[in-house]
């Protein structure tokens, strides 16, 4: 008898590969692939998800303009991922408190920051992270945010909040181990935290492929016991339906959940400009630019007569327009000071501060 | 009053911080049920339920990560590392986070967490749970590190830990848990966050000190007396910040100084307080700086930790040279 082994590793590695297929709504070729999720929707819906995909994109356009003239610090490129980063913030409430990466800035505005407030950020001035909206700064430490979601959600759990943590990293973000503790925190304490993956591709050069072995990145939320599910990240209306879906599951009390969205980064990883045809060829990113996630929207809209390229081109001039106001409100605040930042480094100064801090205001009074 | 070890100072200050605050939070690995590997938070899940003090899964930067995120949404942490050697899986959440979220959000969002941790050698026990890691803390904007020395000053110190609202990394010394005990008064007292203390008032010499050292200092000093050399003791409390002026006071009247730490000698608070006294006490010296630390090797095996921890007998032969300088 042949020597059979007591356990089929290579069907158990086989099957990691048994998958759903991503959630979608409207395919690449801008065509209904589920009708009844599609008529959910108004036309104000549609025309209204639109213009924030417009908007992004023309917030990208401009800021990376403001970029090139030397008017922006950091600030990292978003164009492509408009579908994901809109369809799944405006699935959030009010209330919710957001921890987004240094990639996720449209996402902070929208939940009530301010133009302004975001360039400033970008910049590095204090004044940026002063927004009247429920969020951290954007999390530089990839990974930091996963940990710190569990941490808010399990305190907005505990004031009996209707309201919950929505977090973003990349694909990068989920080899890092603080990924997993804060997805493995939230689960163990069923804590109201919506974690989003938003796969781009690419972890600055380094491609998706190399990041793991996983078939998925979905499926790291399942060894912490949290249900997820890949949706396509190009697509706002999958990605609008299933993070809303996700956010009224975990306000049920059923715990946390993980979405990982396809997308791609149509540009360099930062402002600092890095050069994507070092790591990438054309032919890889062809097919990316036709899922375009403006494209197939525009589509359907035109042949409802909901939408013309003077619409757009309006709104893409109004967008514009208001970046433009907001850059120079930034470059009308005051720069930080010394003893500003000395003051805020604790809430009662340490003795040897209080002494830097009279050492640099009297220099500053001369 | 009533004689209270290090450790029941320790749990009696968590039981007031827990009862006045309901804000309060403590969680970790094996705080709950088992309360704490070393019964630090014995009973006090019991007394205040699952909500307030609980375990965690055994992951540090998940643990200072959750103390962040529950700052930020109106509670105010107390999570314990079991051993301070497991802090550096979460230096991050420490030093990257918690210690900055003040100044970025100039006060709009604070971390107003206490992390506890047990450090200290003399213990033998296994590796990565014994160094003295204050020295890669005490550099961090924005971080207050307490080490108390005595049972009174770590009750004192534990109550205002917590109620400050900046991050305070809270040392407990693992020797002194269960070794020293004080006459401790049984309510609501608190020992300032930036006051260093002085432990024994001499007038020959000063010994700055800190964490279990003060107690070799105290030691050597009650030996020095029977020979009629009055020795000053100062025990820091806490080494972030450093109180330098009760350090500059006392060396207007002895003119000689002796710092000690347990820690190695590389780039530490010892080395702070010689540069404060050098940039701005130097003229009150009439004796060159003694030091007396740990030699700059990698912390020892348990077997080997008696002849490497600085103690009684290397501090008295430092005091006697910078004596007989």
């Amino acid at each position: 008898m042949a020597n059979k082994p007591i356990v089929d590793f290579e069907t158990i590695k086989k099957d990691l590969s048994n998958n759903p297929k991503p959630i979608q709504v409207l395919n690449e070729n801008a065509e209904i692939v589920d009708q009844k999720v599609f008529d959910s929707f108004s036309d104000d819906d549609l025309v209204e998800f639109m213009k924030k995909m417009v908007w992004e994109r023309a917030l990208h356009e401009q800021t990376m303009n403001f970029s090139r003239q030397g008017r922006m610090g950091f600030y990292a490129p978003t164009e492509g991922e408009e579908a994901s980063e809109m369809g799944t913030v405006l699935a959030m409430k009010k209330q919710d408190y957001l921890l987004p990466a240094y990639r996720d800035i449209p996402q902070l505005i929208q939940h009530g920051a301010t133009v302004t407030e975001a360039y400033l950020w970008s910049r590095g001035h204090v004044v940026g992270n002063k927004y009247d909206a429920r969020a951290m700064m954007p999390q530089i430490i990839i990974g930091a945010a996963y940990n710190e979601a569990a941490g808010v959600a399990l305190g907005l759990k505990k004031n009996g909040e209707d309201a919950i943590a929505f977090t973003y990293t990349g694909d990068g973000g989920t080899s890092q181990g603080d990924s997993y503790e804060g997805m493995n925190f939230a689960g163990a304490f069923q804590a109201p935290a919506l974690f989003i993956v938003q796969n781009n591709g690419f972890a600055i050069s380094t491609p998706r492929k190399k990041q793991t072995a996983a078939p998925t990145l979905a499926q790291k939320a399942v060894a912490a016991g949290i249900p997820s599910v890949q949706v396509d990240g190009m697509d706002i209306l999958a990605c609008y339906k299933v993070a809303q879906a996700a956010r009224e599951y975990i306000t049920a009390g059923n715990g946390p959940v993980m979405i990982e969205t396809l997308t791609y980064r149509y540009g360099a990883h930062s402002s600092a400009g890095d050069d994507p045809k070092r790591y990438r060829t054309e032919e890889e990113t062809k097919p990316w630019f036709d899922k375009d996630p403006l494209i197939r929207l525009r589509k359907v809209l035109e042949d409802k007569g909901l939408w013309s390229d003077e619409d757009e081109e309006k709104l893409v001039d109004e967008y514009k327009s208001s970046f433009k106001d907001a850059i120079k409100e930034a470059d009308a605040v005051e720069p930080d000071t010394v003893p500003a930042m000395l003051k805020r480094t604790f809430e009662v100064p340490t003795p040897e501060i209080k002494e830097e801090i009279a050492k640099f205001e009297e220099k500053e009074s001369k | 009053m009533a004689k209270k070890t290090y450790i029941k100072a320790i749990t009696d200050a968590l039981d007031i911080v827990l009862d006045e605050d309901p804000k309060t939070l403590i969680f970790g690995e094996d705080v709950g049920k088992n309360g704490g590997v070393f019964r630090t938070t014995q009973g006090l899940q019991e007394k205040y339920g699952e909500d307030r003090v609980f375990d965690t899964p055994l992951a540090e930067s998940g643990i200072l990560g959750m103390a962040t995120g529950l700052g930020v949404t109106g509670w105010r942490p107390i999570p314990e590392i079991q051993f301070m050697g497991f802090s550096f899986e979460a230096v991050d959440q420490i030093v990257g986070q918690q210690a900055r979220m003040r100044f970025r959000f100039d006060g709009k969002q604070t971390a107003p967490v206490t992390i506890r941790t047990p450090y200290g050698g003399g213990t033998h026990t296994a590796e990565m749970h014994a160094d003295n890691l204050e020295n890669y803390f005490t550099g961090t904007p924005g971080l207050r590190v307490v080490m108390p020395s005595n049972p009174y000053d770590a009750k004192g110190l534990l109550i205002s830990s917590v109620e400050n609202n900046d991050p305070v990394l809270f040392m407990e010394n693992l020797k002194l848990y269960r070794s020293m005990k004080d006459d401790i008064p049984d309510g609501k007292y608190t020992v300032p966050l930036d006051k260093a203390n002085v432990s024994r008032e001499g007038t020959d010499i000063t010994i700055v000190a800190y964490g279990a050292e003060v107690n070799e200092a105290l030691k050597v000093a009650d030996k020095l007396a029977e020979e009629k050399i009055s020795v000053e003791v100062i025990d820091l409390r806490t080494v972030s910040p450093i109180d330098t002026e009760t350090i500059f006071k006392s060396l207007e009247k002895t003119h000689k100084v002796v710092i000690v730490q347990e820690a190695q000698k590389m780039a530490g608070v010892g080395a702070q307080v010689a540069s404060a006294i050098s940039e701005k006490a130097i003229m009150s010296l009439d004796a060159p700086i003694g030091r007396v630390a740990a030699p700059n090797s990698v912390y020892p095996f348990a077997q080997s930790e008696d002849i490497w921890i600085p103690g009684e007998e290397e501090i008295e032969e430092k005091v006697r040279e910078i004596l007989n300088y």
